[in-house]
């Protein structure tokens, strides 16, 4: 029995499926953070959620708007210093998924957050690092949540931020990099998976609904199905209900600015 | 030795045109009591430093502060963009900006090598990423034991930090609790550093292992309630967040922001003012 659901909820809990219970999880904020305490919320009660400002084991009734809202120090098992995050927690080899987001993704998972355009002359200005750049190197494993569109899943960044598998192969390895490097993009269309070999990413679960046509025209590259490629399962009831509780209990905390999240 | 003061005389005297200057705290306790003071005094040409630039750099880029900037995320938490800023690197208004960009991994080792007396940070950053190219000042180091090329950073020594705790004794020492982000850090890496608090009390209880900032770290401690406002103080107050989504209206277009910076800064004696002009619950009425 499915239960009509919009592009957005089904990136979302297909997101938060990938999360396994247990891990320990360093979340950013935005779309990752919804996904990563929907699943702390739904299939992983004991996911550790870590947030670059200090919090360790944070467990927030309602989601945060910035990366260090006062509710995730008060629910958290401890809070840190951000050097100690970085340091110990990240660097240290603890954390087992990074989770982030995207301004722009290229067919290798490099993620730009930094400009679009020219350094020095940027038509755009985006924010920037942030943790990414290391949470990318050094999480056992990454995933990525992004929505998708010719504009995000570009065929050249301008600016490499943070890093996916390089330029493909076994570049990431010879970077000699300590993290295994991106797992999964989940988008509003469908998830792609690197191939074991090129690392390309390639699609390997189209959403309900969604065609292949709409998936490449969403995308700046010539991309990929691979030959098992299957169908995402719809969102169950009950996750769709969790996700939209938790969205109503942010709304109502939050007032109007909750619809960033 | 930490001297109780107004904060118009910390900053007269301890920021100067052409410092260097860090402002900290981690969406916590972010001090914009003592932003809107800099701004007040039109202190010009500064270094400001600070990991995520946040609203306070936003009206200090704005208001034509700021020379350079060192940053590691220059977004409007859970919003968008900080429209000053991006007008500043896109289009050199209200002055040109150079920028000195890094990671928070980076920024956050330079504060604790800066603390420790050190030159550089090392840290296990940046490989594959673009950002040496467009920063010389990234560079690295090949550990002499195991031969590993590691991520070698300069040390943040600022000539100046300020920060905002919740509260300080009569002599001065210092007391805050909840994120902490790197504000001890920033404390001790500075020449100088100058501390608001939420209140001053006659003794901290603070339990061992607390953070407490001693007196003899501080330069300058002045009481100014209501001073991480629209930030928030854990244990005092709670993040404005709807003044954080109004701010992507107020500074959107330069007439916008000069017309809020010279209602709600240059039009208010000191942050008490500024509060009451703003009030409750802190979303300017009109626009202009």
């Amino acid at each position: 029995m499915s239960v009509a659901y919009t592009s957005d909820e089904i990136m979302t809990v297909a997101a938060a499926r990938m999360l396994r219970n247990g891990a320990v999880c360093f979340v950013g904020i935005g779309l990752p953070s919804t996904a990563a305490n929907l699943a702390r919320l739904t299939h992983a009660p004991d996911a550790v959620l870590v947030y670059e400002s200090g919090p360790i084991g944070a467990k927030p009734d309602v989601l945060p708007l910035s990366i260090g809202d006062g509710n995730l120090a008060e629910t958290a098992d401890t809070v840190v210093s951000t050097p100690e995050i970085f340091r110990y927690w990240l660097q240290g080899g603890r954390i087992d998924v990074g989770f982030l987001g995207a301004a722009q993704i290229d067919r290798f998972a490099n993620i730009n957050t930094t400009v679009v355009g020219q350094y020095h002359s940027p038509k755009v200005r985006l924010p920037g690092a942030g943790g990414a750049p290391e949470i990318s190197s050094s999480a056992k494993e990454v995933l990525i949540v992004v929505k998708q569109s010719k504009r995000t899943f570009v065929d050249v960044l301008d600016f490499i931020t943070s890093v996916g598998f390089l330029k493909g192969g076994n570049s990431r390895e010879q970077a000699r990099l300590t993290g295994k490097g991106p797992v999964a993009v989940i988008t509003d269309l469908c998830i792609f998976r690197p191939h074991p070999v090129t690392r390309e990413l390639q699609v390997t679960s189209i959403h309900p609904g969604v065609s292949r046509e709409s998936i490449s025209a969403a995308t700046g590259w010539q991309v990929r199905f691979a030959d098992d490629c299957t169908e995402t399962e719809p969102p169950e009831p009950e996750e769709l209900g969790v996700l939209r509780e938790l969205k109503a209990r942010t709304a109502a905390a939050h007032g109007a600015q909750a619809d960033a999240v | 030795m930490a001297e109780w003061t107004s904060l118009a005389e910390a900053i007269a005297a301890g920021v100067h045109d052409g410092d260097s200057v860090a402002l900290e705290g981690f969406t916590h306790l972010i001090p914009f009591a003592a932003g809107h003071e800099i701004i007040r005094q039109r202190r010009r040409r500064l270094s400001l430093i600070r990991m995520t630039p946040d609203l306070i750099y936003d009206q200090m880029i704005g208001a034509g502060c700021a020379a350079k900037l060192t940053f590691s995320w220059g977004g409007n938490p859970g919003v968008g963009s900080l429209h000053r800023f991006r007008e500043a690197v896109e289009n050199g208004w209200p002055a040109p900006l150079a920028i000195e960009e890094r990671s928070h991994s980076d920024l956050a080792n330079a504060y604790v090598a800066g603390a420790a007396n050190l030159p550089f940070a090392v840290l296990r950053g940046y490989t594959g990423s673009y950002f040496a190219k467009v920063n010389d000042r990234i560079r690295s180091v090949t550990c002499p034991f195991t031969g590993e090329v590691l991520a070698a950073t300069p040390a943040v020594r600022p000539d100046v930090a300020i920060i905002h705790a919740q509260k300080a004794d009569w002599k001065g020492n210092v007391l805050l609790w909840g994120i902490l982000g790197v504000q001890k850090e920033a404390v001790l890496s500075a020449n100088r550093t100058i501390v608001t608090v939420e209140e001053r009390v006659r003794s901290l209880d603070a339990p061992p292992n607390a953070c407490v900032l001693p007196a003899w770290v501080v330069t300058a401690v002045c009481e100014v309630p209501g001073g991480a406002t629209p930030s928030y103080a854990h244990g005092y107050y709670e993040r404005d967040n709807a003044f954080y989504q109004a701010w992507d209206r107020i500074a959107r277009d330069r007439q916008g922001f000069q017309a809020w910076l010279d209602k709600y800064v240059f039009g208010a004696a000191d942050f008490a003012e500024y509060l009451k002009l703003q009030g409750d619950p802190h979303v300017p009425a009109v626009r202009a």
